[in-house]
């Protein structure tokens, strides 16, 4: 029996600031995407929603909120929260139940409407809840978190604003013909430095935006895909969902502290890297085998961390990889040619399925002037609060 | 049963964040309170952390339940003072006025904030570093001590303070010091 699971159809809504409810989002996407599989909502057995909490209980029991807006059909369903990792486990959920040969086929959904500015906790008094006390106690917002791992990297491994800010150039040069990206511009190394300082060394332009946006994909079986006449889908061999392993040694958002490893050493591999890892082994196959990556921007020195991470080099040549346009559009294994997180702004629940949309459009060689040139593999990966994180390799 | 909290606590209630300026100080004298209870000591500034009985790893905030060692299932833990001075592991500063519940007044004051890293204790703690000290003055491996200082007019809380003799110039101004908070930074 496969391990793999089938990608019949990928949509999205456009990111933005529409201001508009995210049930509307995520069904414009949830359409896009069974219209792309070919597939009635009707014809759906299963539907998995990737949790909002920034609109109330709907986004609590998103996936019943998008099937009730999709009319009640029969789906059986569930919905899940995981930070910037809940598309990933809710397609996760829905692959666990296509491999179990309890559905046949799933659509995943996920959809945000942010809020403008700092994200900011749950609201009310919550002095037991470390998302709460970061703000309360430190001020330390999830900008303050990246800048420190900006000037760790600068520290370590001589990483200067000017990479930095190349990595904006790049991803924003990358997203310029991406229709669902939110910002569509050239970006100058003199517009970078032209923007404020938010959270030095960090300026304005290095930080991603929180974003409107929904998206959606349609998973299936390889038997379900060929009875549909899908004949060679993308397929999804791995998804990766660790968790940490103790002692965990860098500091994460929202703690005050790392593990210590007084009484146990670090592990051989990072918490990213192994998520990375995770997924390597699942699929069988490792970073050389890559033709892209989307990884998780949130700020343009962590996309160098990730380089190193997913092991397309060694830790300390990121900057250099950069340089050298390995990681760009026509590049050897270009990064985020979607535009990443620098073009589109994070819209949590949804982000980690319009990485997927990505690879899904990359693989098919339907991602028009952003196309990786022949891509046959990519991986997406993301990394949230509270020890979530995910990798997902897709294949051709 | 264990009993679960830390031993030797010394405050009456553990990790609880006091409400607004009380006026209870640790010495009688009326002075800011803490901004959370249990987790430092004012005088001396000290973080208090737990350390596990059986296989002596270490945590801050001090943990009430149990070692966070997965290969560790022992659930009595006792109140540790950390080290009061470590190094540099990153440092950072806050150019725009947080979110509530961050406490700020109507000028909004830039603040920087340092990783440390404890050797002995083998971990990074975070703190805001004291106020007249920008990210123009810190370096990554810099020694720090640590303090209490005010965060906000009713509450004090830990900070870190460069040594004398780390290159800790005079106060560079922390920045712009702007109070809008417009920009959409995740």
């Amino acid at each position: 029996m496969s391990a793999d699971v089938a990608v019949l159809g990928a949509g999205m809504h456009p990111w933005g600031k529409w201001g508009r409810d995210f049930v509307e989002y995520g069904l414009a996407a949830a359409r896009a995407a069974l219209r792309d599989a070919g597939l009635a909502w009707t014809d759906i057995q299963f539907v998995a929603g990737a949790d909002t909490i920034r609109s109330g209980y709907p986004g609590f029991v998103a996936g019943a909120t998008f099937a009730q807006a999709l009319g009640w059909s029969g789906a059986r369903v569930s919905s899940c929260y995981a930070a910037c990792a809940s598309g990933a486990q809710a397609m996760n959920i829905a692959r666990a139940q296509i491999l179990a040969g309890l559905a046949d086929v799933a659509l995943v959904v996920g959809a945000e409407a942010a809020p403008k500015g700092f994200f900011t906790p749950v609201g009310g008094d919550r002095p037991d809840d470390p998302d709460w006390l970061r703000f309360r106690l430190l001020g330390a917002t999830n900008p303050i978190y990246f800048a420190l791992y900006a000037r760790r990297r600068m520290a370590l491994h001589g990483a200067t604003r000017d990479d930095f800010a190349a990595v904006k150039i790049k991803n924003a040069r990358h997203g310029l013909h991406n229709p669902n990206a939110r910002y569509r511009k050239e970006v100058t190394a003199a517009d970078v430095a032209a923007s404020p300082v938010v959270a030095d060394p960090l300026r304005l332009l290095d930080i991603c935006a929180t974003s409107d946006g929904g998206a959606a994909v349609v998973l299936s079986s390889l038997d379900f895909a060929r009875r549909n006449g899908a004949g060679t889908p993308v397929r999804i061999p791995a998804i990766s969902t660790v968790t940490p392993t103790f002692p965990n040694t860098v500091l994460e958002m929202p703690n005050f502290a790392t593990d210590s490893s007084v009484a146990v050493e670090p592990p051989a591999r990072p918490f990213r890297a192994a998520i990375a890892a995770a997924a390597y082994e699942e699929a069988g196959l490792g970073p050389e085998d890559l033709s892209l990556a989307e990884v998780y921007d949130l700020s343009t020195a962590l996309e160098l961390d990730w380089y190193e991470d997913i092991g397309l080099c060694e830790p300390g040549e990121a900057e250099r990889l950069l340089r050298d346009g390995v990681t760009s559009l026509g590049g050897r294994v270009p990064v985020n040619p979607s535009g990443g997180l620098a073009s589109f702004g994070e819209a949590i629940p949804a982000q980690a399925i319009a990485q997927v949309c990505e690879l899904t459009w990359q693989l098919r060689g339907q991602a028009g002037e952003r196309q990786v040139m022949g891509a046959r593999a990519g991986i997406a990966v993301n990394q949230g609060l509270f020890g979530h994180g995910s990798a997902i390799i897709a294949v051709t | 049963m264990p009993e679960r909290r830390p031993r030797n606590a010394s405050d009456p209630a553990s990790a609880q964040v006091t409400g607004e300026a009380s006026g209870a100080g640790d010495g009688g004298t009326v002075s800011p309170a803490r901004v959370v209870d249990g987790w430092f000591t004012v005088d001396p500034p000290r973080l208090i952390g737990t350390r596990c009985t059986a296989c002596g790893t270490v945590c801050f905030p001090p943990q009430t339940l149990t070692c966070r060692n997965p290969a560790c299932e022992n659930d009595e833990l006792v109140e540790e003072r950390l080290s009061n001075r470590g190094r540099i592991w990153s440092y950072a500063d806050a150019r725009y006025r947080p979110p509530p519940p961050y406490v700020s007044g109507e000028e909004f004051e830039p603040y920087a904030v340092a990783a440390v890293e404890l050797p002995s204790e083998r971990l990074v703690v975070l703190g805001q570093v004291v106020r007249g000290v920008g990210v123009d003055d810190l370096h990554v491996g810099m020694e720090v001590e640590l303090v209490v200082e005010h965060l906000d007019p009713g509450h004090v809380v830990w900070k870190w303070r460069p040594l004398a003799g780390e290159g800790g110039a005079p106060p560079a101004g922390a920045g712009p010091g702007r109070s809008d908070h417009r920009q959409d930074g995740a």
